[in-house]
């Protein structure tokens, strides 16, 4: 009887420790990003943004690109609702400098979020680049469960490492300040 | 007896881990700022029903955060209405559940439906929680006095007298037509919605 409330406890003990890990920690500058797996998006013009081709998934490394912004958001946060226009306007400003387009890619991450939610989401804020689901918090909780909006910026090396330069929470206030910040992390220019 | 013993054990073990494991899903907005009440995981359901589908909608009036008064009645004959009762104001899933319905008012509007959020808060509480969501295009409506009473009369009044996370659509002839009492610990889908809206028209 004492035994089995040993085992008990102890098997209590290990579930509880399984979950901390495998919750994760936010990401930091400078540490190795997961390379995180996602769906080929189905429409072309995406496809053809993130330089991909075929069905089925791809992971970061395969982005063609140098640097990855990553926006962690949700339909569902007033917040993110509010900073949607203001990160078309990073989009736009990416791609409307011959320097930077090509070298700095953005998507975005619905966590919590249905396939059909993150396309309500993109419809109603007109959002030019890839957004995916994360219905069941895997890569939110690869990512330490951030709040929202959470911005992480990662360049990938030609060694296929994936390496964060910028991770933080909350709006970027200004998209060609931000988009300087970026630039001058990734050491673009 | 030793037996019932250990599972008594064993039940409150594996509670303590449940409580103990983070709300890491709901509430996460800024725009919330730490100002979310961590709850835990409740009990799914902890009410029971008193209207069905078919039953006439039993009429309200609620005050609405936005001033004045509405009653379920004045929309017979003229739109169909989705009630959406949350449990409580400042608490993890409700707070990451209307902002959601805030963007999506062309799905109501296509489908001639109102919204009408309610809970058992009152109205300052309301109208603080609500605000710090943008400017909502639906009414929020306060069930908190006599506390509850609208929630009960539908039967979707909990234990602990906050209101379950429940859904109910009555169509414009004053008819219930869908109910979803969800567990409390999970955020509706919006597809499910939109897809019995569609079936309103039928």
């Amino acid at each position: 009887m004492k035994r089995l409330i040993f085992l008990l406890i102890l098997l209590c003990l290990f579930l509880s420790s399984s979950l901390l890990w495998a919750a994760g920690t936010p990401p930091r500058p400078g540490e190795l990003f997961p390379d995180l797996s996602l769906p080929i998006p189905k429409n072309p013009k995406e496809k053809a943004y993130l330089g991909l081709t075929g069905d089925g998934s791809f992971t970061l490394v395969q982005v063609k690109t140098q640097v990855v912004i990553i926006e962690i958001f949700s339909m569902y946060c007033p917040y993110c609702q509010k900073e949607a226009p203001l990160i078309n306007e990073l989009y736009r400003a990416i791609e409307e400098d011959p320097g930077l387009k090509g070298k700095i890619k953005v998507l975005g991450i619905g966590v919590g979020n249905s396939s059909f939610e993150v396309g309500i989401f993109k419809k109603n804020y007109s959002i030019p680049f890839p957004l995916f689901a994360d219905e069941d918090l895997i890569f939110h909780q690869t990512l330490g469960g951030v709040r929202t909006p959470y911005f992480v910026a990662v360049k990938l090396d030609k060694d296929k490492t994936i390496r964060v330069i910028f991770s933080e929470l909350g709006s970027i206030h200004k998209a060609k300040p931000f988009l300087q910040k970026i630039t001058k992390l990734a050491e673009l220019q | 007896m030793a037996g019932k013993k250990t599972g008594r054990l064993l039940g409150a073990l594996i509670l303590l881990a449940l409580i103990g494991t983070p709300f890491k899903a709901f509430g996460l907005s800024e725009a919330y700022q730490g100002n979310i009440f961590s709850v835990g995981i409740l009990k799914p359901k902890d009410s029971h029903l008193k209207v069905k589908i078919g039953d006439r909608a039993p009429d309200f009036t609620l005050p609405a955060v936005s001033g004045g008064k509405i009653t379920l009645n004045h929309y017979q004959g003229k739109k169909n209405v989705v009630l959406s009762f949350v449990p409580a104001a400042w608490t993890p899933v409700c707070s990451d559940q209307w902002p959601g319905y805030n963007i999506v008012q062309g799905l109501f509007l296509e489908h001639e439906a109102v919204l009408l959020g309610i809970t058992v808060d009152n109205l300052p509480t309301l109208f603080a929680w609500t605000n710090q969501m943008g400017k909502l295009w639906f009414p929020v409506l306060s069930d908190f006095w006599p506390h509850g009473l609208v929630a009960d009369r539908y039967g979707v009044l909990r234990s602990d007298g906050t209101a379950e996370r429940a859904l109910i659509i009555i169509d414009k002839k004053g008819i219930i037509r869908y109910i979803d009492v969800h567990d409390i610990n999970k955020r509706p889908r919006l597809e499910t919605l939109v897809r019995e809206l569609e079936k309103l028209e039928k």
